[in-house]
């Protein structure tokens, strides 16, 4: 975003005739989405979240309630409703972790829920695998190089609903055969130059490098003006200082120390004033973060599917418990939640947004106060358009005999099914193309049904 | 070698090496194959960036001196700023660490050697995104894997597994069997002692035989049991901030993995899981693949495979010898430059094309970090990732298109960038980027051109 002083004051026009002066068409800049027959779908957007590194379900969301957390988690535990630090209260059972205070506001008005059981059908343990797994929609790694996301918007019409993600790397959810395109904060190409053009020139015979030059170039244009929306619907007076930040925002959603504001520092330190002062900085930043996805999401004929990655959940050691490394991961997270729920203003009301990760971690905590790959973990749902309501999915308990091998929080929902649900809920993706072609080989696997209204 | 000389020069220097320097593909002509096996250096290793480099124990015991003045600082309410103190730390120590690596990169001559050497640094990745390994990367890879990189896998294994930089990347330091006098000890004063599988599982699924070999959440488990005790020295004990097997630490008992039982053995029993995890068919092949994946191609030819396979298990896993293969075998010879550049490399190449070498941190961590690479973070113990379709995502396209710009108006100093091209690509220059190149209005622009061209993208 250092570039972003120069653009800012730009009009949306001025950044468009910039980047057409430069003989590069725009692709959704500016044109309507999609024909009439499509109208409710056209508004209708879907984020996903890839928490990568092993989210712990029973941090983000503890079941405070169930008489065995305490005793399993030790030293990691949440504390109880009202205690200090203690779990925000969802219902008797479940609380949302201390630092997740946006999450909990949203969920109060029936805008937030959680799966606190959830896995992919992967069971490795392996990081890799199951984030191929959670990636690519297949039931092994490997199974395809495509990912689910991508292959969802080749069903529904290739060019119909446009995606992006946020990072400086392309994730394997869309890729694919439908082009997405990327954005991260950062510095763009100078206007003033006749390199673009040459450069699409020589790209002709190349269809990797002409692609991804000539999306890009069109998202650079475009988050001219996202970032103009954001900082007005944010009114950080920080943020652009906080973005500006070198090492502060590119890394943010793609590098595991995100709320470092040194360089090449992690956070992973627990609890420390050091990690205080880190996380003052990385909070406008991933807000700020959110607010400018918002921006390109709202604009007309802009992406209406994101998919983010975050990494840093690998807690094998002092894993902390209100406060401490995971808590300032999901602080991060909370921030840039709320920073996209706030920059889609009225959007928000037909928004989706899906927080999973590969698999959930150990019930019991180990031997270095942190916890082990586990299963299944706890998705996230939020957005204007859920439907409001309890948990998704069943609660298996952490009773002795219900973990799965002993070990972790046993899987009740299948992940698959809950994409399923929001893909025909958003867009009414058919069922068939669902169960063969978006996740092949999983007719078994139904969508989860009364999540989106 | 079938393949034209000026050819094949220019992918010597530009596929298996890091980028020309002006001159170097000229200088590969004579004979290509041979530049290449010039540089497999078995006695000595890889080129150290730095001659007069802080060893690890010493960082170790400069983080250790940092937290306790931190608690001390906390517990008598003095104003001490933490954040301060760990960025002096970081910059100052490892990036010093990363800009003598990447110089080492822009001005060798071995550039085959080194990166061979980043091969390895890669595959057995320590990475700075924890505090306490930020200023270990650099040590680690100049003491536990550039040493070794072409002999024995086996031996980098063992260095690497028992280096403190991967014993505190990965929790093995703290690690302690459940049924130990330590665990006993320190639950007693009141502190949770227990096992920590991080790094056996890492050892077997990245380092090793791969997750596809088969083994369970109790081989792993078992494996842990087995390297309890692999530690680091603290200060009263005589090898303060150096490895240490602490036997008190150290799970009692026989083990079972894969389907082979250890016989209790103290530390050796870990080093004799160790020697049949490095001498496994399955461990020969991850390794072929993921050479073969980063040399030539993504979807890597099955005939080069199966000969470095044959060779890392005909040789014990001589690394010198699996180098000589990949280095003679045609398949790694395919003329068309298919592998896009990651960030590192594009960077690096570029340095090279435009006889430059960077003075300091911010001369490389700024452009990195924006491309995805921040210096020494990789995100996880897999490492970068290699495919093009990770590193060619439209945003990062743009951001190269800015950063060779850059480049450019700083480093041509009146250069001829035509000149600069053809050293740069050699054979592999297409008449239609060089004549983009002649036609371009400023100097300027030729190198940028250069620099953003298809076929300098890629190696």
């Amino acid at each position: 975003m250092s570039a972003a002083p120069t653009f800012a004051v730009l009009s949306r026009r001025q950044a468009l005739a910039g980047v057409l002066g430069a003989g590069i068409s725009i692709e959704f800049l500016g044109r309507k989405a999609f024909a009439g027959a499509d109208g409710a779908m056209e508004t209708r957007k879907l984020v996903v979240v890839i928490c990568r590194g092993g989210m712990d379900g029973l941090s983000v969301a503890p079941p405070v309630g169930d008489p065995n957390y305490a005793a399993l988690r030790g030293v990691i535990a949440i504390p109880g409703f009202g205690q200090p630090g203690g779990a925000l209260k969802l219902d008797d059972t479940f609380g949302l972790h201390p630092a997740l205070p946006s999450v909990h506001a949203l969920a109060l008005k029936g805008e937030a829920r959680i799966a606190p059981a959830i896995a992919s059908p992967d069971r490795e343990r392996s990081h890799f695998e199951a984030q191929d797994v959670l990636e690519n929609g297949a039931t092994a790694a490997y199974g395809t190089d495509s990912g689910w996301l991508n292959r969802a918007l080749q069903v529904m019409g290739p060019g119909k609903v446009k995606a992006i993600s946020v990072g400086a790397t392309a994730p394997l959810i869309l890729r694919g055969s439908v082009e997405a395109a990327s954005w991260s904060p950062g510095p763009g190409a100078g206007r003033d130059t006749r390199l673009p053009g040459i450069l699409q020139d020589l790209y002709a015979g190349d269809p990797m490098l002409s692609r991804a030059l000539a999306s890009g170039l069109a998202t650079q244009a475009m988050a001219t003006v996202a970032n103009a929306d954001a900082t007005a619907a944010l009114s950080l007076g920080d943020a652009d200082a906080a973005m500006a930040a070198p090492g502060a925002p590119a890394p943010a959603m793609t590098a595991p120390n995100a709320v470092s504001g040194t360089d090449m520092s992690g956070a992973t330190n627990a609890g420390g004033p050091a990690q205080q002062t880190t996380l003052r900085q990385g909070l406008p930043a991933a807000r700020k973060l959110g607010a400018t996805l918002a921006g390109f999401m709202i604009q007309p004929g802009g992406p209406q599917v994101a998919a983010v990655s975050i990494d840093g959940f690998d807690t094998h050691a002092n894993q902390g418990s209100s406060q401490g490394q995971l808590a300032t991961r999901l602080a991060y997270l909370d921030a840039a939640l709320d920073g996209l729920a706030e920059g889609m203003g009225p959007a928000w009301k037909d928004t989706a947004v899906v927080v999973v990760t590969e698999f959930g971690r150990t019930a019991r905590v180990n031997g270095t106060a942190g916890t082990d790959h586990g299963t299944a973990s706890t998705a996230l749902l939020l957005g204007g358009a859920l439907t409001r309501g309890g948990i998704v999915g069943d609660w298996p308990t952490l009773a002795q005999g219900r973990l799965f091998e002993d070990r972790d929080t046993a899987p009740t929902l299948d992940m698959r099914g809950l994409f399923k649900g929001l893909l025909v809920a958003q867009y009414g993706v058919d069922r068939h193309a669902l169960d063969t072609v978006v996740f092949p080989d999983s007719a078994a696997v139904a969508p989860t049904t009364g999540i989106v209204a | 070698m079938a393949l034209e000389r000026n050819l094949a020069a220019a992918i010597a220097v530009t596929r298996f090496g890091l980028g020309a320097k002006p001159g170097e593909i000229l200088t590969a002509r004579d004979d290509p194959e041979a530049w290449l096996l010039a540089q497999v250096r078995s006695g000595v290793g890889a080129d150290q960036p730095q001659a007069d480099a802080q060893g690890s124990a010493t960082r170790v015991m400069q983080f250790r001196d940092y937290q306790k003045e931190r608690q001390a600082a906390k517990a008598s309410g003095q104003d001490f700023d933490p954040v301060k103190f760990a960025r002096k730390l970081i910059l100052a120590d490892a990036g010093a660490d990363f800009v003598a690596r990447a110089r080492l990169a822009a001005t060798t001559d071995a550039d085959f050697r080194e990166r061979w050497a980043l091969f390895w640094c890669n595959h057995f990745t320590v990475s700075a995104t924890k505090l306490q390994t930020a200023t270990l990367v650099g040590p680690f890879e100049q003491e536990a894997i550039r040493p070794h990189v072409f002999g024995r896998f086996e031996d980098m294994l063992v260095a690497s597994s028992s280096h403190p930089g991967m014993l505190l990347y990965l929790d093995q330091a703290q690690s302690v069997g459940p049924d130990t006098m330590a665990a006993n000890f320190l639950s007693r004063g009141g502190k949770k002692a227990g096992l920590n599988e991080n790094l056996a599982r890492e050892i077997m699924e990245l380092h090793t035989v791969g997750v596809a070999s088969g083994y369970t959440q109790a081989d792993v488990t078992e494996f842990a049991r087995a390297m309890t005790g692999w530690s680091i020295g603290g200060l009263q004990e005589g090898d303060a901030g150096k490895f240490k097997f602490r036997v008190a630490a150290h799970e009692p008992g026989a083990r079972t993995i894969m389907g082979k039982r250890y016989a209790e053995g103290g530390m050796d029993q870990a080093l004799a899981v160790m020697k049949d995890l490095a001498a496994s068919p399955h461990t020969a092949n991850h390794i072929a693949v993921k050479l073969a994946r980063h040399f030539v191609a993504d979807e890597p030819p099955p005939a080069l495979v199966a000969k470095l396979q044959h060779t890392y298990l005909g040789t014990g896993g001589d690394l010198a010898e699996v180098a000589k293969t990949l280095v003679t075998a045609p398949e790694s010879w395919s003329s068309a430059p298919v592998k896009f550049k990651t960030p590192y490399e594009f960077v690096v190449s570029s340095w090279r094309a435009a006889d430059i070498a960077p003075q300091t941190l911010p001369d490389i961590g700024q452009i990195m970090t924006s491309l995805g690479q921040k210096p020494f973070s990789a995100p996880s113990p897999k490492g970068w990732p290699e495919e093009a379709e990770v590193w060619c995502a439209p945003d990062a396209v743009i951001k190269r298109m800015a950063w060779a710009q850059g480049l450019a108006a700083k480093a041509l100093n009146g250069r001829d960038p035509s000149q600069l091209a053809s050293d740069a690509l050699g054979a592999r220059l297409t008449p239609l980027v060089a004549t983009a190149i002649s036609r371009a209005e400023t100097r300027e622009e030729g190198l940028a051109i250069l620099l953003m061209s298809p076929e300098f993208q890629r190696r």
